[in-house]
């Protein structure tokens, strides 16, 4: 046999053919003690946590988490369910520093202080974006038709602090009679040329002089709730038509306004969608507070 | 044939029994060991007064709150750029002095050198010396041994914990430290840290030892590419200590007359130069990377020559320039590139050091609208102010806007105060006729101005209005 310029490695000692021989290579050292590590890992991870099952159950493993349920201590053996309630427990505990502060102050007194008006946008960002945002949109920016914006200067029930902390509590119901019924269509119509000109939008002065006459007049009698020269009123909710926010309709891009056709839509069918619900019961005082003073700075509040 | 042999891969370790020596070296390395272990091991303990709500810790690297107490100094991680600046300078100063003077980084100030000689020292106390240590280890397991190994092994552990809690104690009160660790308050992190340096010392430095120069440390490898024939190495003098007839053990009743008449150099070939070498390496062999230039083999080497009555300096600090009797010039190209560097990192240091600032701003806009329109026809934006305060004391700033005429600011509160060390935000609301506005997008200042002191930063940012309102809506209106 010519001479073999391999190196010589152990072989298994099984020989085919004649000359055929198997290496034997063994795992590197330290990947065997790795493999064994693991091994050990895996029995130290089967008493610690829940593991196997046995019959109708399982293994539930030896650590133990305590977390407060509805004011109750609770003990159960570690789980992902468990282990999130107490990472929650935490979490309500690193802030209640803050709610127990808050808890005694006022309103004003809160928005004194800047350092807790820190905190106060960052809960309030949370609690804005899990309760209101489904509605007003995430930065409160509104969402014509449906919700009016929170950081304009334009407040249908009050910009004031108490009266957003009154609004949140107790929710608001604005209406609006449809007056398709009452009114003739040229009528409708005059009505919303009328009240594009209070903007500064009107294309027919003639049909919005109309428009006026009607408005002011006792049978249709707008100025009842939008006031006589149009700018509403805050005690119902009834929208300012003097200035160029639109709260229930959508503007068109070309016109920079609402089409009449809009308006007359409005006008004819009125308005049963401005409810906001109440959310006393569903959010803690505490809760109504910071969302109070997180929507008052919205839009630099009045 | 050399084939013919089994495929090796890793050369079992040949155990290093380094013996001990006196000598100028390791005098120099016995009071670097000393200054070393007085600075790491006590300099948590020295205190610094900053005043109220400041910690009184010389050395602390705060990491929760984010902050590097160096004595007078306060580091903020604004500030981290100075540590990236140091490493930079560290790193050049590292490669500038190895030009020069070869490795006496390696064999004078480097832990892992630091520490196994520390080490070796309690082996030597509690084991004696090479030869006892050698016996010691051929010997089957007694009575005896098993309690020389255990009192090393608890002493290595002790110093290798004493390590671990000392490093910890750089991040927190180093005196809370020491009460909390054991009632077991402290934190989870100075545990682990106690624990991971616990293990890691004992293991590098007792257990390790020269395996870490020769086989783990990068800096061993490239020393290479930053040696040239001016740096100073540790070297043997071959020509004097060979001579033409190579070296000889020195026989009785022959001076060094016979010696030289022989042909014999003056290399008596006593070995000590390799036994008291800590990587065990035979430095006649020529400059090998496991050399660390600790100098102890030259110590051993002028010992001898002093006892036969020969010149010392057979091994000895020179360079290859040196050792071939030509001039040696340290101030090569590479050499003076290098001081260029760490002279311009150091300017950069002074300067960076010198202009900084005790007031960050960060300003975020309100993107969730960009712009609102107000119902008297302005536009609004919204932006965030941060202001950090990283003086010692309380101050209050006023803000202000700059190029933005007509702008209407509103801010509650202002002038903002913000207490020592601390961050504070507030919410900006500005307020512009659109008709006053040229672009849809306009820069614009904020300007944030300490009352007292007139320091000022400013923060440049943007206001966003409809590109169809802006410049006066003349054209399709009316």
């Amino acid at each position: 046999m010519e001479k073999s310029h391999k190196p010589k490695v152990e072989t298994t000692g099984h020989v085919w053919d004649g000359d055929l021989a198997e290496y034997n290579n063994p795992l590197p050292t330290w990947w065997v003690w790795a493999f064994y590590a693991t091994v050990v890992f895996a029995v130290v991870y089967w008493f610690l946590y829940p593991a196997w099952p046995v019959g109708k159950g399982f293994t539930t493993g030896l650590l133990q988490e305590e977390v407060k349920v509805n004011g109750q201590t609770v003990s159960s053996h570690w789980n992902t369910r468990v282990a999130y309630l107490a990472d929650m427990q935490e979490g309500r505990e690193a802030q209640s520093k803050f709610y127990n502060q808050l808890n005694g102050m006022s309103l004003e007194q809160i928005s004194a202080n800047p350092e807790l008006m820190g905190f106060v946008r960052s809960a309030g960002k949370t609690l804005f974006g899990d309760n209101c945002a489904a509605c007003h949109r995430a930065g409160g920016q509104g969402n014509p038709g449906v919700a009016p914006a929170l950081v304009d200067d334009d407040w249908l029930y009050g910009g004031s602090l108490e009266k957003i902390q009154e609004t949140i509590t107790s929710g608001r119901h604005g209406f609006m009679p449809a007056f398709g019924p009452a009114l003739r269509p040229e009528q409708i119509s005059a009505l919303a040329e009328y009240e594009l000109s209070l903007s500064g939008h009107s294309k027919d002065a003639r049909l919005a002089q109309a428009g006026e006459a009607l408005f002011h007049s006792n049978e249709v009698g707008c100025f009842g709730c939008h006031g006589v020269a149009g700018k509403g009123n805050q005690m119902i909710g009834a929208p300012n038509l003097t200035d160029n926010i639109w709260v229930w309709a959508k503007v068109d891009p070309k016109l920079k306004s609402p089409s009449r056709e809009t308006l007359e839509a409005i006008i004819t069918n009125g308005l049963n969608r401005g409810v906001m619900p109440s959310w006393e019961g569903r959010l803690s005082p505490d809760q109504i507070k910071i969302l109070a003073l997180y929507v008052h700075q919205l839009g630099g509040g009045q | 044939m050399a084939t013919e042999h089994p495929l090796v891969f890793h050369d079992p370790r040949q155990r290093v029994y380094p013996r001990s020596v006196k000598g100028t070296f390791r005098s120099i390395k016995h009071g670097i060991l000393l200054l070393a272990y007085t600075v790491f091991f006590l300099l948590p303990y020295v205190r610094w007064d900053r005043g109220p709500n400041f910690p009184d810790q010389a050395i602390l690297f705060d990491l929760p709150h984010r902050a590097f107490y160096i004595f007078g100094l306060t580091m903020w991680p604004q500030e981290v750029i100075w540590l990236a600046i140091f490493l930079l300078f560290a790193a050049v100063l590292l490669f500038f002095v190895t030009g020069i003077a070869g490795r006496v980084f390696c064999g004078y100030f480097c832990f892992q050198t630091l520490w196994t000689d520390l080490y070796m020292t309690i082996e030597r106390w509690v084991e004696g010396d090479r030869t006892a240590r050698m016996r010691l280890d051929k010997e089957p397991w007694s009575f005896r041994k098993l309690r020389l190994k255990f009192e090393k092994h608890a002493l290595w552990i002790g110093v290798a914990f004493l390590t671990g809690v000392s490093f910890a104690a750089y991040f927190t009160d180093a005196f809370d430290l020491w009460r909390d660790f054991f009632l077991l308050q402290a934190a989870p992190a100075a545990y682990i840290t106690t624990l991971i340096l616990t293990a890691t010392t004992y293991t590098m430095a007792g257990l390790m030892r020269e395996q870490v120069c020769t086989s783990f440390c990068p800096y061993g490898r490239f020393q290479s590419v930053m040696f040239d024939e001016n740096t100073k190495i540790v070297a043997y003098d071959v020509a004097r200590g060979e001579g033409s007839q190579g070296r000889a053990k020195p026989k009785k009743g022959t001076g060094p007359e016979e010696r030289k008449a022989a042909g014999h150099g003056d290399c008596i070939d006593c070995g000590l130069c390799v036994q008291v070498c800590p990587t065990g390496i035979d430095i006649r062999n020529g400059l090998q990377y496991q050399c660390i230039s600790c100098g102890l083999c030259i110590d051993a080497c002028n010992n001898v020559m002093d006892s036969v009555k020969l010149p010392k300096g057979l091994i000895s600090y020179t360079s290859e320039k040196e050792l071939r009797n030509e001039k040696v010039n340290h101030w090569t190209p590479k050499t003076l590139g290098y001081a260029a560097v760490l002279l311009a990192v150091a300017v950069w240091f002074a300067f960076s050091m010198a202009n900084r600032s005790t007031l960050v701003v960060d300003v975020q806009q309100e993107r969730q609208p960009l712009y609102v329109q107000l119902s008297d026809g302005r536009i609004q934006n919204k932006y965030e102010i941060k202001v950090t305060n990283k003086q010692g004391q309380a101050a209050s700033y006023a803000i202000d806007v700059l190029g933005l005429p007509q702008a209407e600011v509103q801010i509650s509160p202002n002038p903002l105060q913000v207490g020592a060390g601390r961050a504070l935000g507030t919410t900006v609301y500005i307020k512009v006729p659109p008709a006053s506005l040229k672009e849809s997008k306009t820069h614009f200042n904020f300007r944030i101005k300490q009352q007292g002191s007139g320091e000022s930063a400013r923060y440049e940012t943007d206001f966003y209005a409809p590109e169809e309102m802006v410049g006066g809506d003349d054209d399709d209106e009316g």
